[in-house]
């Protein structure tokens, strides 16, 4: 039997940077706001009573989704049968109040220019033939200067740590020169940097590139934001990602916009609320709220006359497929928008052992802290001599060093007996890693869609993965690790090992947490499920928010375009659509 | 022991020993409690298939599909057990925990390869599990059994928990810092 609630004006599906971002936003209008999270409250006070413990939260990821609840099916291709991703592994999913932004590390770069408008680059670069015909890459129809006041506005809540390279045009060394332009320098100055980011920064500029220092949402001090959220300072722990901070110096959603959304009245939190789907009008046209799952296992009706989807970007897309919010992608064809353009990140890197004279102190980290260069970012340097489209980041950080996932060895040590322990203790202290997250381009061969065997807990079918890296995207990590290589060799490491993505893509390591597309935005009904105001093209009462509506991945952390998205539309909603609900955008 | 049988932690001490085997450079994972950190992760949420998807069917998968098996850790682990004993007896005709250190190091490599004929489950998943829990329990925090008195920890220099690096990141660079290991019980002090 479903209960149904007393109607609200507004309904947000998911509690994360998005979801916070946007109550925060709307919450002022004083309308009544219901936001309902899948997972647990998280209190906003300092000192999280947990201590950390790498088994509980880094190995059995306990703050994660549980995939007896819900998970996805995988297959590399649509010729195989997918089967059901039983445990995490490839990449973490966040659940409970702030989502992963509570266990995210912090990287917080900007996207570039080139990143906001990659088609148009292209055929102004190379010309439209350059670009393959399964390769879908799409420009966002937001540009990188229309974004620029909700990145600045992001850095500020999360008081970022960095510095700039391009302040209203004017470059400057020592930040990132390749970025666009900013109006604002960031919050607080970048984060003490370790030796190897030290070894770093020396091998990159004596090679002429332009290393700057990574920006990070781990507060380099303590700091107050001029919404008055309080900082502490970072203390280098070692246990940001998968972990909740303990001094709230990593910016996370539950002690600011969340806490912030909530001195409204009129906003009210439901936790343990998993949404089954959102309900439309007989028409289809038209969003009446959502059903949900309460704590006690009850099914419930919110009516709602605006729905703001803003799950973890694949579980947007389920929903979407659920509810038939969008017309299903179907590859063969290449018509249909909800599932088209899912699209990952590759890698490639290296991992540099140091003689004895070096101590590296590998322990003394947190998520954010680290040495970059963008020479080899998309658009900043030759990428069609080089053979491919894309290009990325190539960084070196100090995210902590917790034995049980991080005790490298060189290549060739056997995996267990004493040789293995001798070369675990000889190698601890004195390894550390070049990474390099690389584009990914969306096809038509990769995509999302519902599967025809299994179901999670609530007997819904599965949302189902195909996914496998392209050669362009194999061509991207094999240049970047190429790269991390002579970058290395030039750190005076005594032994560098090269690393790039496994191919075919495989479910089981994890490589990151960084899933675009599947709803993505755009300027076509036709080719893109939202319109730039993220809002819906076939149903204008609801919004989605999160990666999903990325058409592409870049090289680097898609959190800041993901939340200055979130403000964006947030904007959007309260200037415009609410003062005369319907299509932000005529169709 | 809370969930293997006398046999099976008889198992598990002569495999912890031989995947981590205490040596010049220290003590090994049996004299680290490693066998008891395993008996408590099978007796407890994680043993018991705890955030493992187990709904079938379970048709063939490919390597990249990851673990596909209709086993719990636990499960798999008393299978497993099961399955090298019974390989280990047709082999060298003695159970694994009854043979030398050089035989111990051989079945192992056989089972890892996945080589050893095993009746129920498949080998190597079975090696893949044992070998992470042996790990685990050498590096975890002592609170959960093994890694007893932070002596992995000691080995690698890895300081525990509860570390605030913020003012040593710059002293210290590129020189030797020492700092004892602090366990979650040290710090609940």
């Amino acid at each position: 039997m479903t209960t149904k609630r007393a109607p609200v004006d507004i309904v947000i599906v998911g509690l994360g940077w998005c979801g916070g971002i946007i109550a925060q936003q709307l919450a002022e209008t004083g309308l009544k706001i219901v936001a309902l999270e899948r997972g647990p409250e998280r209190a906003a006070d300092a000192q999280d009573p947990e201590p950390h413990d790498e088994l509980r939260f880094n190995i059995r990821n306990e703050l994660m989704l549980d995939t007896t609840s819900e998970t996805l099916t995988f297959r590399n291709h649509p010729g195989q049968t997918a089967l059901p991703m039983r445990q995490l592994g490839s990449f973490m999913l966040g659940q409970g109040v702030g989502g992963a932004g509570v266990t995210w590390n912090g990287i917080t770069q900007r996207w570039s220019e080139w990143d906001h408008a990659p088609r148009s680059a292209i055929i102004a670069e190379h010309g439209e033939a350059a670009i393959p015909e399964d390769m879908t890459v799409a420009d966002w129809g937001v540009s990188y200067q229309e974004l620029e006041p909700y990145y600045d506005r992001f850095e500020q809540t999360c008081a970022t740590s960095g510095k700039a390279g391009n302040l209203r045009g004017r470059k400057i060394e020592g930040g990132n020169v390749f970025e666009g332009p900013r109006s604002n320098e960031y919050p607080l100055p970048p984060m003490e940097q370790t030796q190897s980011m030290v070894l770093f920064e020396q091998a990159t500029k004596a090679l002429g590139y332009h290393p700057f220092p990574q920006p990070a949402s781990n507060a380099s001090r303590a700091h107050t934001t001029p919404d008055g959220i309080q900082y502490g300072a970072c203390t280098y722990c070692g246990f940001c990602d998968r972990s909740a901070c303990q001094v709230n110096a990593k910016a996370s959603p539950h002690f600011t916009v969340i806490p912030l959304a909530g001195r409204n009245p009129n906003f009210e939190l439901r936790a343990r609320c998993q949404v089954l789907k959102v309900n439309l009008d007989r028409g289809g046209e038209r969003a009446t709220g959502v059903t949900y799952r309460d704590p006690d296992g009850n099914e419930v009706e919110q009516p709602a006359e605006l729905v703001i989807l803003s799950a973890y970007g694949l579980h947007n897309v389920h929903l979407m497929l659920l509810s038939g919010i969008g017309r299903p992608y179907d590859p063969a064809s290449n018509t249909g928008v909800v599932g088209r353009n899912y699209a990952y990140q590759v890698s490639g890197g290296a991992t540099m052992f140091f003689d004895e004279t070096t101590y590296l102190h590998p322990y003394m980290g947190s998520g954010g802290v680290g040495m970059a260069i963008d020479d080899f970012n998309a658009g900043n340097f030759d990428a069609a001599k080089a053979g491919f489209i894309g290009g990325g980041t190539i960084f070196n950080r100090q995210t902590g060093a917790r034995p049980i996932d991080f005790h490298p060895t060189p290549s060739g040590t056997p995996a267990w007996g004493s040789a293995w322990k001798r070369a675990v203790i000889d190698s601890y202290q004195r390894v550390t890693g070049l990474n390099a997250p690389g584009s990914v381009m969306p096809y038509r061969q990769n995509y999302l869609d519902l599967d025809p065997t299994y179901t999670d807990a609530f007997g819904r079918p599965l949302l189902r993965m195909t996914f496998d890296f392209q050669p362009n995207e194999m061509r991207v990590a094999n240049f970047q690790a190429d790269r991390a290589v002579e970058i290395g060799r030039a750190m005076g490491a005594v032994r560098v090992e090269r690393r790039v993505s496994q191919q075919p893509y495989s479910i089981i390591p994890y490589q990151t947490t960084h899933n675009t597309g599947g709803s993505i935005m755009g300027t076509d009904p036709t080719t893109s499920a939202v319109n730039r105001y993220l809002q819906v093209w076939d149903v204008p009462n609801v919004f989605v928010a999160g990666a999903s509506v990325l058409p592409q991945n870049a090289g680097r952390a898609p959190t800041p375009p993901v939340a200055a998205l979130a403000y964006w539309t947030a904007e959007a909603i309260r200037e415009r659509y609410l003062k005369k609900p319907g299509p932000l955008v005529p169709v | 022991m809370q969930y293997l049988t006398l046999a099976e932690t008889a198992f598990v001490e002569a495999a912890v020993d031989t995947l981590i085997p205490a040596d010049e450079a220290g003590p090994g994972a049996l004299e680290l409690g490693v066998t008891n950190f395993v008996d408590r992760q099978m007796a407890g949420a994680h043993g018991q298939g705890a955030r493992l998807y187990l709904k079938g069917p379970f048709p063939e998968a490919t390597p990249q599909q990851g673990y596909q098996l209709p086993y719990t850790p636990a499960a798999l682990l008393r299978a497993g057990i099961a399955d090298a004993d019974a390989w280990c007896q047709a082999a060298y005709n003695n159970p694994f925990a009854a043979l030398e250190p050089t035989q111990r190091i051989a079945a192992l490599t056989e089972i890892e390869a996945g080589r050893a004929q095993f009746a129920t489950v498949p080998a190597s998943a079975f090696f893949t599990l044992l070998l992470q829990l042996t790990k685990e329990g050498f590096f975890a925090d002592p609170i959960h059994g093994g890694n007893r008195g932070k002596q992995a920890w000691q080995m690698i220099g890895f300081p525990g928990v509860g570390g605030s690096y913020a003012d040593k990141i710059a002293p210290y660079r590129n020189k030797p810092c020492s700092v004892l290991p602090q366990g979650i019980e040290d710090i609940a002090r």
